[in-house]
């Protein structure tokens, strides 16, 4: 198992330091920062051809995960390797080449200066892709393969409406050749024909050309059909790992089991109206003690205030981090009509 | 029963890129439809069909370029392609409000959230800087935003993409607005998130009688929250009707493509099927029915003319000609 990691993190932190009108008023002088965490020791990894799901909470850290794996934000802690040996600081135009991401926002990720096909043109030249008198060809091969057409390479960014400049990210990403795809909730702006293609082309990446994918997403309905394993994100920690069907059909965190219950559903009789999460959303300026679930965790006990769970393994491929994670109630995902 | 006057009705609306000497470019295409108060309409459709351009059109902020072409939009029985720019900016806020699909286009990333969405209570309300902070906060409270004080003093890219898109909702409901714009509104949401973000646009609706239109692609999330529907496609609404009806029972060709490619959760085995070939391109628009390229059913009448909107039963249309003999005519 340990071999076949393209990318692994181990004990990977963020923290960001924003300033603090409160805590500069009551003591002038003082240290006027204070932290936010973004991530708290993260252990994951990427294993060669596979499309791992990186799912949870808004704000849990998963974009930041994201960037510090694409080499865009630096870690404060930790350390990323890539294929066994660890990643330098400041990567060579091969390492760049190799990891690429699909960024959140698409309009800001994309320079609006220049037309989709000078974007594309500059990319092929510079990591000599194909030959110069064939760079037309593979950008519009490119366009083609997330279901664009050849009079979008004279267009500028603005000129797109939501979902096919989120197309135009992808191709970008994918022009380079990457073994790697980082891709940030890639498919959310694109109606569902378009999404089932790239989702298709994903797929067939993987499997004809050992493409690896982080596929950061929150409609779970894609990640079911989509990723080979899901990892959850709460608050900056990993809280659940495992593979995709034994993740949503036997899930051992409260949390996996709030997000499952909270799902849209196409079927009437599949609403499930009271597994709704409740109790204020947590503060990543002020933690909880022991896990950090706790006081949402309908399950919690006394020992969950003080102890803070490491993700430890509840099956085979199969990590919880929850104190109560086999002793949990049965998790009933809702019946089909 | 007397229907009461819809709150906002979009008249044969067409939205366009005029070129001195050229023929302007039609990108919404006669779109038509009314939304009555405290109804839920839900848009769904093609990326690049017009649904963000549309939902600008009555906001009265279409981009630079884009010009409408003809048609009208009548809120509240006001003509407001006829109502002076300055008037229309006053309704932005306490009348009409919008959340952008792009938060990060529509923030100002230089000035801290919390003033920015008490900006608006400011200005409409007449609250002062502290009340209007203080419902700046308690909005982000609603919204799920934790800590809400203290991300009162971020700036948008110290946000999570989910955190500004909270932003965004918060200031659009911050003056209670009678009719909501959303354009993908809960993309970024995780779904415990959304879900708390579905139930206050729905109290918005059910308490005080406010009107949303919703624009997203995620099928499940209309089947939950909308009453009413319409499916656009290539600038043209192809099918409207009661949510329920039209997803156990699609007319159109299109939608029922739309239909087999969504994942289901329930249904994980089953396989997506895309819509085969590419959408028109605009600038030169085919003469008949514009998703008769791809279509499996078309006949040669549908390459001749853009099939009208024709109504099969109350509150239900479609614009399909062979819509009957495909989906064996069954009333709707
Ligand atoms: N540049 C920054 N400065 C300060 N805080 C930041 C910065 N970037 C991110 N954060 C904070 O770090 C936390 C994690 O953000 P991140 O964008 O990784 O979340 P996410 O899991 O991607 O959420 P979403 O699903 O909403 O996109 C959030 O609380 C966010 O506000
Ligand atoms: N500023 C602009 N200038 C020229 N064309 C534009 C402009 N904005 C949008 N368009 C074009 O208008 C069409 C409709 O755009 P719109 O943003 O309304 O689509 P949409 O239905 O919201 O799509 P999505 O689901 O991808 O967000 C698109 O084909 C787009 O290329
Ligand atoms: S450790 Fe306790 S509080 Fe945390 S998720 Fe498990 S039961 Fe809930
Ligand atoms: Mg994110
Ligand atoms: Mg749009």
């Amino acid at each position: 198992m340990t071999t076949s990691a393209v990318l692994r993190v181990s004990n990977i932190s963020k923290n960001y330091h924003v300033p603090s009108p409160i805590l500069s008023k009551l003591r002038p002088g003082a240290l006027r920062r204070e932290s936010l965490t973004a991530l708290d020791g993260i252990d994951l990894e990427l294993r060669a051809g596979e499309i791992l799901a990186l799912v949870g909470e808004s704000g849990s850290g998963k974009s930041t995960l994201a960037k510090i794996l694409v080499g865009s934000v630096e870690a404060s802690a930790g350390q990323l390797d890539y294929r066994g040996l660890p990643m330098p600081v400041r990567r060579g135009r091969d390492a760049t080449r190799r990891i690429q991401m699909v960024f959140q926002d698409p309009y800001s990720s994309l320079n609006p200066r220049i037309t989709v096909g000078a974007i594309l043109a500059e990319l092929l030249k510079l990591h000599k892709i194909v030959p110069r008198n064939e760079v037309r060809a593979e950008s519009i091969r490119l366009l083609n393969l997330v279901g664009m057409q050849e009079e979008a390479l004279d267009a500028y960014p603005s000129q797109f409406s939501g979902g096919q400049r989120q197309r135009i990210a992808i191709a970008r990403a994918l022009a380079v050749r990457p073994d790697v795809l980082i891709a940030d909730e890639p498919v959310s702006a694109l109606d569902v024909s378009v999404q089932a293609t790239i989702l298709e082309l994903f797929t067939s990446l993987r499997v004809e050309l050992g493409l690896s994918i982080l596929f950061v997403a929150h409609n779970l309905a894609v990640v079911q059909h989509l990723s080979q394993r899901v990892a959850v994100m709460y608050l900056g920690r990993i809280v659940e790992v495992a593979e995709t069907a034994e993740l949503f059909a036997n899930p051992r965190h409260p949390y996996t089991q709030a997000l499952i219950g909270s799902i849209p559903r196409m079927s009437e009789s599949s609403v499930n109206l009271e597994l709704v999460l409740e109790g204020e959303p947590p503060s990543p300026y002020d933690i909880p003690s022991g896990c950090r679930f706790h006081p949402r965790c309908p399950a919690a006990v006394t020992a969950c205030r003080e102890i803070d769970p490491s993700l430890t393994a509840v099956a085979a491929d199969h990590q919880s981090a929850c104190l109560l994670a086999n002793e949990l109630p049965a998790f009933y995902p809702v019946a089909t009509s | 029963m007397t229907t009461p006057a819809p709150l906002l009705s979009v008249n044969n609306l067409s939205l366009g890129v005029v070129r001195s000497g050229h023929r302007p470019t039609v990108i919404v295409d006669d779109v038509s439809f009314t939304v009555a108060k405290g109804e839920r309409f839900g848009i769904v459709g093609e990326s690049g069909s017009g649904k963000s351009l549309t939902l600008r059109a009555i906001a009265g902020l279409l981009p630079a370029g884009i010009d409408a072409l003809s048609g009208s939009v009548t809120y509240e029985g006001r003509d407001l392609f006829s109502t002076s720019s300055a008037a229309r900016r006053k309704l932005m806020g306490p009348e009409i409000a919008m959340v952008f699909q792009e938060p990060m286009t529509a923030l100002n990333p230089v000035v801290r959230v919390g003033e920015q969405i008490a900006e608006g209570p400011r200005r409409h309300l007449g609250l002062s800087r502290a009340a209007a902070m203080a419902l700046a906060i308690e909005m982000m409270a609603k919204t799920g935003i934790p800590d809400p004080a203290k991300r009162a003093r971020a700036f948008p890219h110290e946000l999570s993409g989910g955190l500004r898109q909270r932003i965004m909702i918060a200031m659009a409901l911050s003056c209670r607005p009678k009719l909501l714009l959303c354009d993908e509104p809960t993309t970024a949401l995780d779904v415990t998130v959304q879900h708390q973000v579905l139930r206050l646009l729905e109290q918005l609706c059910d308490d005080f009688g406010a009107a949303l239109i919703f624009v997203t692609h995620d099928l499940a999330v209309v089947n939950q929250t909308c009453d009413n529907l319409a499916v656009m496609y290539a600038g043209h609404i192809v099918e409207s009707g009661r949510v329920k009806d039209v997803f156990r029972d699609p007319r159109h060709p299109y939608t029922r493509g739309l239909l087999d490619s969504a994942p289901d959760f329930d249904q994980p085995d089953r396989a997506l099927v895309p819509i085969p070939g590419f959408p028109p391109n605009l600038a030169d628009r085919p003469s008949g029915c514009a998703f008769a390229p791809r279509c499996i059913h078309a006949q040669p009448g549908c390459l001749v003319a853009s099939p009208a909107l024709e109504s099969l039963a109350p509150g239900r249309s479609v614009a399909c000609i062979e819509s009957d003999s495909i989906f064996q005519g069954v009333p709707a």
